[in-house]
């Protein structure tokens, strides 16, 4: 593919908001995770909770969008000049010329469990103030950024379990090389609910504390939430720049969810992202790992990892601080990705105190100074969708 | 503009029971049986898988199986578009029932098959198809944004794309904030260039001017139209039945409208 431009970002995490409160914390190994209160859920782990959602507001024309996961969108807009970014693009491309390809898992469902919780004992009808479009349906995020940035391109949500985002990378690189829009804005959010949250204790997938990616002794993910977005645009690189330069899509085709034990999927994203950025092995510093501290999933990760890099790459995975953000993970990742090159550091893996004995490719524990002109960031979901994106600095 | 060429379609929904066996009424020539939709079984699909499978990802695989026998292609050649408004309705209801009571003790078969990409997994794992699989949802324009997006990855990455793009019921209490009507699902198999599976040609353009999407005749036919996101693809499906010359507004992605041409091949 042809390099785009990652021309503006933006961000918000447990770890903060914006994108300088992100790096102090990466680069410091300060984390995000917290005993879960969340709705006085039951479950025993950690979250990475964005405590500011509670008190916010969206503008009054916009009611009919609140929820938790548009207002983490909008305190992730709120960010890093991105408005003012997206109002310049607006005005250099048109409303029209700007395309959305946004990601999520479970987009507002946090407002259909509240309203099942306040059913009408009697007829079983839901709360009259619940607004099912303009909240639950995965299209929410997509028809709330809409009307909030006034741009009017094409539109859609990737919905892809925890490769969302990452994937939405490769809706928007297509879209923009057809020439159907000028610029993209790509990235999505994910918020805490109790889907989630009892789904994977469902599954014996929740950390009771901390996650541990990588650690001998890993015993889960630790659920959090984040939002970011991105303006990926075409041109000639400026100084400075991030650059999109490749992405790789795979299926696992083994369990719906369970890795491959081999890594097969994800080595095939990886190996598909090289490609279409026309790069080799040698060319990547640094892997930004999906390691989201389940057991399988690490191992078949390292496995695929250490047949692509050895032990040439230096590897880490960051979820011991943000929580694992679900479909938010590729973006907020690619964010991290980008801040790597920006400040030629590796974060490091927090929580974790020893790697597993039986992995083998190089890990990072503590955060790094490194020269990086290049990183992979992987991504992998439930239904075994994989992807990788290769960022790199300019020339 | 984006050209693409369709090399096979499946159909299922309410009097379509497939598209082999849609074209009178699709052109008009007999009137629309309405009744239930019969969802098979995935017989594609391993016996366990087949068991875990949802009413969502067996219509999805249904029409899939359709597009992909006339097609010609291997499924695991085949790079694949979802789209959905709601997905999988019966275990959001399920899920959002449990997680209402005390002990919110969901399945972890139902989270998995939660997801708004299980279709998707379950038909890499029927075929052993590793290629990128995406799952998209648009609202009610699901099926504009899924062909867009599906025509455009053929031609960018000069691929065979498969879209497979379908909506059911809500079971109530949702039902009665989002009403869908019967069960809809469409298939096609698109591919950059002609080949001699090939049976039409389209190509694709975003109108900005306003302009509504094109109607169904039939009053019936109409309101299927209007009742499932996935049945927005009747007025397309009508002009590839008639298999002559035909311009169809598909609304819409945002304010825009869907504008296809379509010719023989």
């Amino acid at each position: 593919m042809h390099p785009l431009r990652i021309s503006h970002m933006c961000v918000a995490s447990s770890l903060g908001n914006g994108l300088d409160a992100l790096l102090a914390a990466l680069q410091s190994g300060r984390g995000g995770l917290r005993p879960c209160t969340f709705e006085a859920s039951a479950v025993p782990t950690y979250v990475g909770a964005v405590d500011a959602l509670d008190a916010m507001e969206l503008s009054a024309d916009l009611a009919l969008f609140d929820c938790r996961n548009n207002r983490l969108a909008e305190l992730a807009l709120r960010q890093d000049g991105f408005e003012v970014a997206v109002r310049a693009a607006r005005l250099r491309h048109g409303a029209t010329r700007i395309g959305l390809f946004l990601g999520t898992s479970t987009s507002g469902i946090l407002e259909g469990e509240h309203a099942y919780q306040g059913r009408d004992p009697e007829t079983g009808a839901l709360p009259g103030n619940f607004h099912y479009s303009t909240t639950q349906n995965t299209f929410s995020l997509a028809a709330f950024l809409q009307r909030r940035l006034g741009i009017s391109g094409p539109a859609l949500v990737v919905s892809c379990a925890c490769a969302s985002t990452a994937k939405a990378f490769g809706n928007a690189a297509r879209m923009l090389a057809a020439g159907l829009c000028d610029a993209a804005i790509v990235g999505g959010a994910d918020s805490l609910c109790l889907t989630t949250l009892h789904g994977f204790a469902s599954l014996n997938l929740t950390a009771p504390g901390p996650c541990r990616p990588a650690a001998g002794d890993r015993d889960g993910i630790s659920i959090g939430e984040a939002a970011g977005f991105v303006l990926l645009e075409r041109g000639p690189p400026r100084a400075g720049d991030v650059l999109l330069l490749g992405i790789g899509e795979s299926s696992d085709a083994y369990h719906m969810s369970s890795p491959h034990p081999e890594g097969a999927g994800a080595l095939l994203a990886m190996a598909r992202a090289l490609a279409s950025a026309g790069l080799g092995r040698d060319d990547i510093d640094y892997v930004n790992m999906h390691a989201t501290a389940t057991p399988v999933g690490d191992a078949a990760e390292d496995r695929a990892v250490f047949e692509l890099f050895g032990t040439a790459v230096p590897c880490s995975g960051t979820k011991g601080q943000t929580g694992h953000t679900l479909g938010a993970a590729g973006i907020l990742e690619a964010i991290i990705s980008a801040l790597a090159i920006h400040h030629q550091f590796a974060p490091g893996t927090a929580n974790t105190e020893a790697i597993d004995t039986a992995f083998r490719s190089r890990y990072l524990l503590d955060s790094t100074p490194l020269r990086i002109q290049r990183v992979i960031s992987n991504s992998f979901g439930f239904g075994g969708s994989n992807c990788s994106l290769v960022l790199g600095a300019t020339e | 503009m984006t050209r693409v060429y369709v090399a096979g379609i499946g159909l299922l929904g309410p009097g379509l029971p497939a598209w082999a066996d849609a074209g009178a009424v699709l052109r008009g020539e007999a009137v629309l049986q309405s009744g239930e939709v019969a969802i098979p079984a995935a017989t594609s699909l391993p016996s366990a898988e087949r068991r875990r499978a949802s009413a969502a990802t067996r219509l999805a695989i249904a029409v899939g199986q359709e597009a992909l026998h006339q097609s010609g292609h291997a499924a695991s050649d085949l790079a694949t578009v979802f789209a959905a408004s709601g997905a999988d309705g019966d275990t959001i209801h399920a899920i959002l029932g449990v997680l209402a009571t005390a002990e919110r003790e969901i399945s972890p078969t139902r989270f998995h098959n939660s997801v708004h990409n299980a279709p998707s997994g379950y038909w890499s794992l029927a075929h052993a198809a590793m290629a990128p699989s995406t799952s998209l949802c648009g609202f009610d324009g699901s099926f504009a944004i899924g062909l867009l997006d599906a025509a455009v990855q053929a031609t960018v990455d000069a691929r065979p794309v498969m879209l497979i793009v379908y909506d059911l019921a809500y079971p109530e209490p949702l039902a009665a904030v989002r009403p869908i009507g019967a069960a809809f699902a469409v298939a096609l198999v698109l591919t950059p260039h002609r080949d001699d599976r090939t049976v039409a040609s389209l190509t694709l353009a975003l109108h900005h001017d306003g302009a509504a999407g094109t109607g169904m005749a039939d009053a019936s036919l109409e309101a299927l139209r209007l009742g499932n996101p996935a049945a927005r693809s009747l007025p397309l499906l009508a002009a590839l039945a008639m298999g002559g010359h035909a311009e169809v507004g598909i609304e819409r992605i945002g304010s825009a409208c869907l504008r296809i041409s379509v010719a023989p091949p």
